[in-house]
């Protein structure tokens, strides 16, 4: 469904080019999930807008729900939806012309039109909402009538930027599940995001973009297990003892940690074994690596906003 | 293409219709010019005051549309409206659409107030008159979205509407005749194409050539929409 190879962009700054993506690779068969993960700044948007025909590459070219990124951008356009970060309706306009409007776009007649927008409506969740005006709603609806407005022709292939972007835990809950309904239609959805938990929940696969290329792919379970084992984190005043036993442990005052493939099932026959040499415990932990985990891995920074700030 | 363009001017047009009250709002200050600056010229000034008075309204009606692309470009609008296989001419000229209908209408409304003056025209005159002003309002309407898309910030664009629009008012001749001042003002004057349009405008409701008027807007009018196009079909647009 998309095919992309040697994507490039570069802009040309006041301070000298810049290489937001620097030729990424990029395959999705039908059907697929797909999350682009990566930290602000990463090239993801970029890299998304060059796939929806709104960012002319550098570099590169591309084949997109069966047509040519370059030769034929119109061809693309008729066949994929298109969910950017920001608000996509007109403030001034109301809830149901919007979407007439957008049907009457992708060429569906008046009477189509009407019939599709009834169903969208019903489907979203913004029955009693047509005569409002877009500026009136709230943001969970703002963005539930942008998705309607991406899904509206039924596309191939979806491409959602940051859906979740500034959403409620309970707007994003929702968001969620109309992914998936989406995907379970079998509709091709390739997501950005900068939020693990998002990426975790929804991808069949995960790409990892950073500083404009990728630097990891799999699903989340594969892109964890790349992590070597699951995290051990013990209480001891003995903690330089048991350092001692493991490679890579780091002592905090009467804590050690140290990583260890299939933790949980390791454990039990370990602390028989710290038991035996008298080492006296009074906490255990386990964790399981997070995909932030993988991130630190591959990149050695972290993807989360509160650690970019630091 | 026509199909797009179509639905683009529908999609712009239909709030205007929701809300006609702006539309009159829009009136208030050529009524303005025509009740309190036009009294000034005499009584045989209106034939010659209310034709300029039209061509400022086509400068100041189109000049500032851009405006109203800004938020649809600072949202997710026009981005949305760049995914569809809408025509991407379609998106300027639609709105343009808008704006020159709205033009003509309000054109239409200070003639006939003006005839409660004293200004006297034909229906011919008046079709002619707002043709006229309908295709000067293409050529700034267009060059304005354009320019607003390039800029992209209010208050650049303000800023470069007011230094481009004022000396392009003063020196059409507008309010009062070029001839009446020194040589190389006239001169000056003669060198902008607005200039050679309020004459044209003149001609229509009094005896004169609309020849160096027509060809001024006809130019203004390639210019602009081409212009417009181009920025419209660049992708960083």
């Amino acid at each position: 469904m998309i095919e992309a190879r040697g994507l490039a962009r570069r802009f040309d700054t006041k301070t000298g080019p810049v290489d937001a993506v620097r030729g990424v690779d990029i395959d999705v068969a039908e059907g697929e999930l797909v999350g682009f993960l990566g930290p602000n700044g990463a090239g993801k948007s970029t890299t998304l807008r060059m796939l929806t025909t709104l960012l002319q590459p550098t570099a590169g070219e591309a084949t997109i729900a069966g047509h040519d990124l370059l030769k034929d951008p119109a061809g693309v356009r008729r066949n994929i939806g298109y969910v950017g970060q920001k608000p996509g309706a007109g403030q001034d306009q109301r809830v149901a012309d919007e979407l007439d409007f957008q049907a009457r776009f992708y060429g569906l007649s008046k009477h189509d039109a009407r019939k599709k927008v009834a169903g969208l409506l019903e489907r979203f969740d913004l029955v009693g909402l047509e005569k409002r005006a877009v500026v009136t709603l709230s943001g969970g609806q703002q963005r539930r009538l942008d998705i309607a407005m991406g899904v509206l022709h039924d596309p191939r292939l979806l491409f959602l930027d940051e859906p979740s972007t500034a959403l409620d835990p309970q707007s994003r809950r929702n968001l969620w599940d109309h992914i998936r309904q989406l995907k379970a239609d079998g509709t091709t959805v390739f997501l950005t995001t900068h939020y693990l938990d998002e990426a975790d929940y929804l991808s069949d696969r995960l790409l990892v973009i950073d500083h404009g290329a990728i630097v990891g792919e799999g699903s989340p379970d594969d892109l964890k297990h790349q992590v070597s084992g699951d995290l051990v984190v013990l209480g001891t005043p003995q903690a330089q003892v048991v350092a001692t036993k493991f490679e890579n442990a780091v002592v905090d005052g009467e804590v050690v940690s140290f990583r260890i493939p299939n933790g949980d099932r390791a454990l039990p026959s370990l602390l028989k074994d710290l038991d035996h040499i008298g080492v006296e415990l009074h906490s255990v932990q386990v964790h399981r690596p997070t995909l932030d985990d993988v991130f630190l891995t591959m990149t050695g920074r972290s993807l989360r906003e509160d650690s970019n700030a630091a | 293409m026509l199909r797009d363009t179509w639905l683009v001017f529908s999609r712009v047009m239909l709030p205007v219709l929701r809300n006609p009250v702006a539309v009159v709002f829009g009136i208030a200050q050529p009524l303005l010019y025509l009740g309190l600056f036009g009294p000034l010229l005499g009584d045989t000034g209106w034939q010659w005051f209310v034709p300029g008075l039209l061509v400022q309204m086509a400068l100041f009606g189109t000049a500032y549309a851009g405006f109203s692309l800004l938020p649809e470009v600072r949202t997710g609008v026009m981005e949305r409206l760049r995914v569809t296989p809408v025509s991407r001419i379609a998106l300027l000229i639609g709105r343009v659409g808008k704006d020159v209908v709205l033009l003509v209408v309000q054109s239409l409304l200070i003639m006939l107030a003006a005839m409660l003056f004293g200004f006297r025209a034909t229906a011919g005159q008046m079709l002619l008159g707002l043709g006229l002003v309908a295709l000067l309002g293409i050529a700034i309407g267009s060059m304005s979205y354009a320019i607003a898309l390039k800029v992209k910030l209010e208050y650049v664009f303000a800023s470069v509407l007011s230094a481009s629009i004022v000396p392009l008012m003063l020196l059409s001749g507008v309010l009062l005749p070029m001839s009446n001042g020194p040589q190389w003002l006239y001169w000056l004057s003669r060198l902008n194409p607005l200039a050679h349009v309020v004459d044209a405008e003149r001609s229509i409701f009094n005896p004169g050539t609309v020849t160096y008027g027509l060809v001024s807007v006809a130019v203004l009018v390639l210019v602009g929409v081409f212009y417009g196009v181009r920025t419209f079909n660049k992708e960083s647009a």
